[in-house]
Formats: C-alpha cells, structure tokens, sequence
C-alpha cells in the first residue's frame, strides 16, 4: 500500500466515546483531527482551519449533520471537501438525506478501522482529482486568456498593416468579417502614384495566426511598391518570390489583384487560384467573369512564375466584383454546395446594385440557416479621375544633401523593355528633389504616359485606335503582349535635366523611342479632354506638365516641371 | 467469568486500537452512558427518545454492547408506537442491561491498569 500523505480530518460527532474512538484510530492513520460535538461547531471549525476531509454523525444537537454538510460544502465551493457520514442510520431514507445534504459516503457502526483507512484514502483520491481537474481548467482558462490576448493584439498590428491603404475610398465597399484575416483573407487597396488604385483580395490557406502572418509580408510588398509606382506584375512577381521563400511547402495565398486606371478607364486583372471574379458591365447588365488563369502566389518558383494580367475597358459605373470561396463552399446541412450557380442566380435577381453584398449575404442565410465568418466580398468601381487623391508620401530626409544641378540618360533596349520597368526607378530618383515632391502623382503620370506612348506605339507600334471597343481593347492588350515577347530590337530613351531657377527649379523630362513617330500637327489640333479610351495620351501630358512639346516626327517627347523654393 | 451480550471481539480491537487510551475510553463510555440513561429516564417525549436512544445505540454498538444496542434500536424505532408503559419497560430494560454489562466495562478498566 502506498504511504497516504496526512490529511486534516475533521470529526463530528457528539458522543465523547464514539468521537474519541474515532480520533484514536484517524490519528493512528497519520492523519491530523479535529473535533466537534455537533453540527454548529463542526461548521465553525471547518471555517477556521480548512480541514481537507470530514467524518459527519448526522443526527447531533445543536445543529445536525445534514445542515452542517449543507453548509460546509457551500463554504467549500468548488474545492471537494469529502464528507463521511458516520451513521447507525439503517432505513434508505435517512441515507438517501445524506446524500442529498453532500455527503460523499458512510461509514456504520461499530468502527471498522480497515474498512475506514480504506474510505478515507478513496475520499482522498477523489479530492485530489477533483483539484487536479479545477488547476487544469484554471490553466486552460488561462491559456484561453492568453491567447485571446495575443490574437487582439495580433489583430491589432494586421489591421494597421492591412488597413493602412485606401479601403476606405469612395468607389470599394467592402464585406469582411472582424476576424477575417485569421480566417486567412487579407483584403488590401492602394493608390499609385500615378493616381491609379491597386486591389488585392487574398485567401491563405489554413485558419488561425499561421493563416495570418503571411499577410504581413504580403501587404508589406504590396503597399510598398504600390506606392513606389510599380505595376502589377512587378508586385506579383515580388510577392509570389517572397512567399515562396518564407512559407511552407503547404501554404500559399490564392489572390485577386486588380489595377483600377481611372484615366484609362481599364481595369487590369490577375487571378491566382481564386474563385471567379465578376465585371458587371452596368450598360449590358453582363457579368464578364474573371476567372483564376494562374497558381496562387507562393508555390512556383521565380522562373515559372506567370505574372500576365488581363486588361478590360471599364465604363465608370462598371463594378468589379470580387468574392472568397467562403462564399460558393457554404454549406448546407446536406453538404451541398451554394456554388457558382446559385450566386449567379443572385447577381440576376439582384435588382439594386448597391445591395448585392446583402442579396448575397441573405441567399446564404436561406441557403444554410447561418451565415459563415469566413465570408469576404468586395466591390470596386471607377473613380473619376480627378476624385482619386494618392495619399501624400511621409519623407524623412532633412533636405540638406538635395541635388539641385543635374541631367541624366537613360536608354533601355529590346530585351530589358520585355520585362524592367524602369518608372519606379525614375521616380525615385526625381523624388530625392525635395521641390519636386508635392508634384509627385502629376509627375509620375506624365512620365508613366510618355514611356508606354514610347514602348506601346513606339517600340511596339501598336495603334492605339484598336481601343475603340472592348473586342478591339482585348486584340490591343493581346498583341502587345505578344510583340513584347519577340522583341529584340529598338529603344526607350529617358533624359532627365533639373536646373536651379531663381528660387526653386525646372525640370525637363523628354522620352524618345525608335518607332515610326506619329502626325504630331493632327494630335495637337484635337481639343483637350480628359476621358479617352484611345489617343496618345497627349491631353494628359499637356494638362499635367508645363510646355509639352513633340519633334521629330512624334518621336521625341518633352516636357517641364518647375517649382518654387516653399518657406 | 462468563459475559453474555458483550462482544468480546470488540473489546480485543478496541484495547488493540486504544493501547494506552483504552482506560480513557471506557470511562468516556460509562460516563456517556449513565448521562444518556438518566435523560431516558427524565423523559416521555417520543422525539428526545428517539435522539437519545440513537446515540447510545451508536456507541452501545461501537463498545461491543450488543443487547444494550439491540434494545435502544427498539426504543429508537418505535418511541411513537408504543404505550407509555411499554416505553417505560423498554427504558427499564435498557437500564438494566447496562447494569448487567457495566461491570465488564469495568474489569476491562482494571485489566488493563495492571498490564
């Protein structure tokens, strides 16, 4: 037999010869005593010292045993007193009031110390069980504090990070649950600097914080070279490289990016493993879906990694649509699936665009009794283009090593146009004049015009009147992808100059390219307009920049910024 | 000697149990006993009966007074039933019972002084 460690019991019992008997023998066991001659005391003694376990005669004076266990387990709460009715009790129904009072056991007269030991160290048992039980449920309880902690707190660093852009711009509603981003969707929408806006809904695999902290990468890269002027498949191509590198082989993201050219009007899509998007075309009442054409980021390896972009004609009050498999993999409690079909039956009953979010949420809710937290939607439409205000950019330079005297030459050649985009760059660099800065959006948007007038109907020779309908948009997107692949030959030249003048300075940006130019006296003789689907983007360039200019036969392109010393 | 309605069992664990205690317990025992007889005696309400001869039953039956706890179960059970003058029997009984049975408790005492 294992050696009991003592215990303190307390006995109740008001004859003096059965309360000493019992003493002896609990106090030969090891254990520790304490006495009472009835219930009264028993409860006050119980009180004061706490005893581990008690041995209860049920009928006594003052107070008796079952009122006394009443209330000495109501004392005890949660802990386990056992309680050991000592008894002479023979008919059921005083037993049964035993029970019923809290009490664990009985122990009969006369005394059996064998039988007693034994009740005792089961008692004991039980009690420690019973404590073991209560510690373990606390340190869950603890846990579950805990980690509910982190996740707020972790919830807290991801929404700064993914709520750090523009979802809150007046053309994207949005639909995500609070907790979304642990479910693995990340939702994310930045302006460029040229005034564009980049969209990006993302679903990682799994559930939970290791769901979540692939977003942040993610969103790094992708706010990052947003606001750098980097284009779609430059920010794909970082971003699949850096998850790539950072996850484990079984995770990834699926990811929707889009491009929202509010000048343009074109929105230019990238679907990796994602369900189908949707262009809803307001005029036709079509939904054009977007269907996935690629691996979702973070599973291909550099070299094979797909980053082409399809590229649609958007009428301002087009929307693009944009939805989580949550949506299509609900459930029903036949496990049937809502699917594609049933959500296309939504779009054609939905009779107000703006309340398609809860068309949708509502035939979800007819469909399985419940909605699901994993559900993300977005809506994005165009923008007029004055309306769209890139966020200014936080400098942290003091100004004093600005280079204000200087010109530079850039010529990128065949096979660097196929792939390098060298606007970021440029930008970067005519950026380091602090003068400049405030003109930033203008800037990169003349600069972003002049260098794919000079590679798209330049270099490439591409007529930009192909844009006129949305068949001649996809033939126009198609051949320059397909003449940017085979070209070996040609040039984009960049010549930057920035002077000092009077208090502030000019800038000369001027692009040439080796094409076959253009009727520059017939361009310039159209009037002014800000919206075009076709044309050489002169308007723009003559509207943002100061004394545009065109030679040699539209080849070469020239333009001026200036700026004022600011006190 | 010959003790009927003691059981001798009894008294060997309790002297085994007690060692030097063993004189303290029996006195506890006899002192118990003679106030619980006089409250039987000074009593005719069922309930105090009852109580009363539940707890000398109780320690009757731990001390190996097997008769004595025999009459008080008796007593115990059927306070409510019985004619006065059959409680008073019954009370008269357990009297005498324990008159009969005192004597060994008190052997037991002495017996174990001198050992």
């Amino acid at each position: 037999m294992q050696a009991q460690e003592p215990l303190t019991i307390l006995i109740a019992e008001d004859s003096a010869a059965d309360r000493l008997l019992l003493s002896t023998i609990v106090r030969r066991q090891g254990h520790q005593v304490l006495t009472a001659a009835n219930g009264a005391e028993a409860v006050d003694t119980f009180q004061k010292q706490q005893p581990d376990l008690v041995l209860m005669d049920a009928l006594m004076p003052v107070m008796d045993g079952f009122e006394a266990a009443r209330q000495i387990k109501a004392l005890a709460g949660e802990a386990l007193v056992p309680i050991i009715f000592l008894t002479s009790l023979t008919e059921s129904e005083a037993l049964a009031r035993c029970l019923e009072a809290g009490g664990d056991d009985f122990l009969a007269k006369p005394y059996n110390q064998v039988i007693l030991a034994a009740k005792i160290k089961a008692m004991d048992r039980l009690r420690r069980l019973q404590a073991t039980v209560l510690q373990q449920r606390d340190l869950i309880a603890r846990h579950h504090d805990y980690l509910l902690n982190e996740q707020r707190v972790a919830k807290a660093v991801f929404d700064k990070v993914a709520h750090s852009g523009c979802l809150s711009a007046p053309n994207i509603r949005y639909l995500q649950s609070p907790y979304a981003l642990f479910n693995g969707d990340l939702l994310l929408a930045a302006y460029t600097p040229a005034g564009d806006m980049h969209v990006m809904l993302g679903d990682f695999t799994g559930h939970g914080l290791p769901a979540a902290v692939g977003a942040m990468p993610l969103a790094e890269v992708f706010y990052g070279m947003t606001a750098k002027g980097y284009g779609l498949a430059e920010t794909l191509r970082e971003m699949n490289a850096k998850l790539k590198r950072i996850l484990p082989v079984d995770m990834f993201c699926c990811a929707t990016l889009l491009c929202l050219s509010f000048q343009s009007r074109s929105v230019e899509v990238w679907n990796g493993g994602m369900p189908d998007g949707y262009l809803h075309r307001m005029a036709s009442g079509e939904h054009v879906p977007l269907p996935a054409r690629h691996l979702p980021l973070g599973i291909l390896s550099a070299q094979a990694f797909d980053d082409r972009t399809d590229v649609y004609p958007m009428a301002v009050d087009d929307r693009v649509f944009l939805l989580s498999d949550g949506v299509i993999d609900t459930c029903d409690a036949n496990d049937q699936l809502f699917g594609v079909e049933r959500l296309q039956q939504v779009f054609a009953a939905n009779s107000e665009p703006d309340r398609l979010f809860e068309d949708i949420e509502q035939a979800l809710r007819d469909f399985r009794g419940q909605a699901r937290d994993d559900v993300s939607m977005v809506e994005v439409s165009l923008l007029e283009s004055t309306q769209a205000h890139g966020a200014a950019p936080v400098y942290s330079d003091s100004g004093q090593s600005c280079p204000l005297d200087w010109s530079a030459s850039f010529e990128f050649r065949g096979a660097t146009l196929r792939r390098f985009n060298p606007l970021p760059f440029l930008l970067q660099l005519l950026l380091e004049v602090h003068g400049l800065r405030s003109q930033s959006g203008a800037m990169y948007s003349v600069l972003a015009e002049l260098y794919s007038n000079a590679l798209e109907h330049g270099v490439l020779g591409l007529d930009s009147s192909l844009k006129r309908d949305a068949a001649g948009f996809a033939r126009y997107y198609e051949m320059r992808a397909a003449r940017l692949e085979a070209l070996q030959e040609g040039f984009v030249r960049v010549h930057l100059q920035v002077q000092p003048r009077g208090e502030g300075g000019r800038l000369v940006i001027r692009v040439e390219d080796s094409g076959k130019g253009f009727d520059v006296a017939r361009v310039m003789q159209r009037p002014l307009d800000n919206v075009r689907l076709s044309g050489r983007g002169i308007s723009l360039v003559r509207q943002l920049g100061h004394n545009a200019s065109w030679s040699d036969q539209g080849r070469s392109a020239s333009v001026e910024f200036f700026w004022e010393i600011e006190a | 000697m010959t003790v009927p309605n003691v059981d001798r069992d009894v008294l060997d664990t309790l002297r085994e149990v007690m060692e030097g205690d063993y004189p303290e317990l029996l006195d506890t025992f006899l002192n118990d006993s003679e106030e619980r007889l006089s409250n039987l005696r000074a009593t005719k309400d069922a309930d105090q009966l009852m109580s009363c001869a539940h707890s000398f039953k109780g320690s009757a039956c731990n001390m190996g007074a097997v008769r004595l706890a025999e009459l008080c179960q008796d007593l115990e059970s059927n306070a409510k039933d019985k004619s006065p003058e059959a409680l008073a029997q019954l009370v008269a009984d357990i009297h005498s019972e324990f008159a009969d049975v005192r004597p060994v408790y008190e052997d037991e005492k002495h017996h174990a002084h001198t050992h």
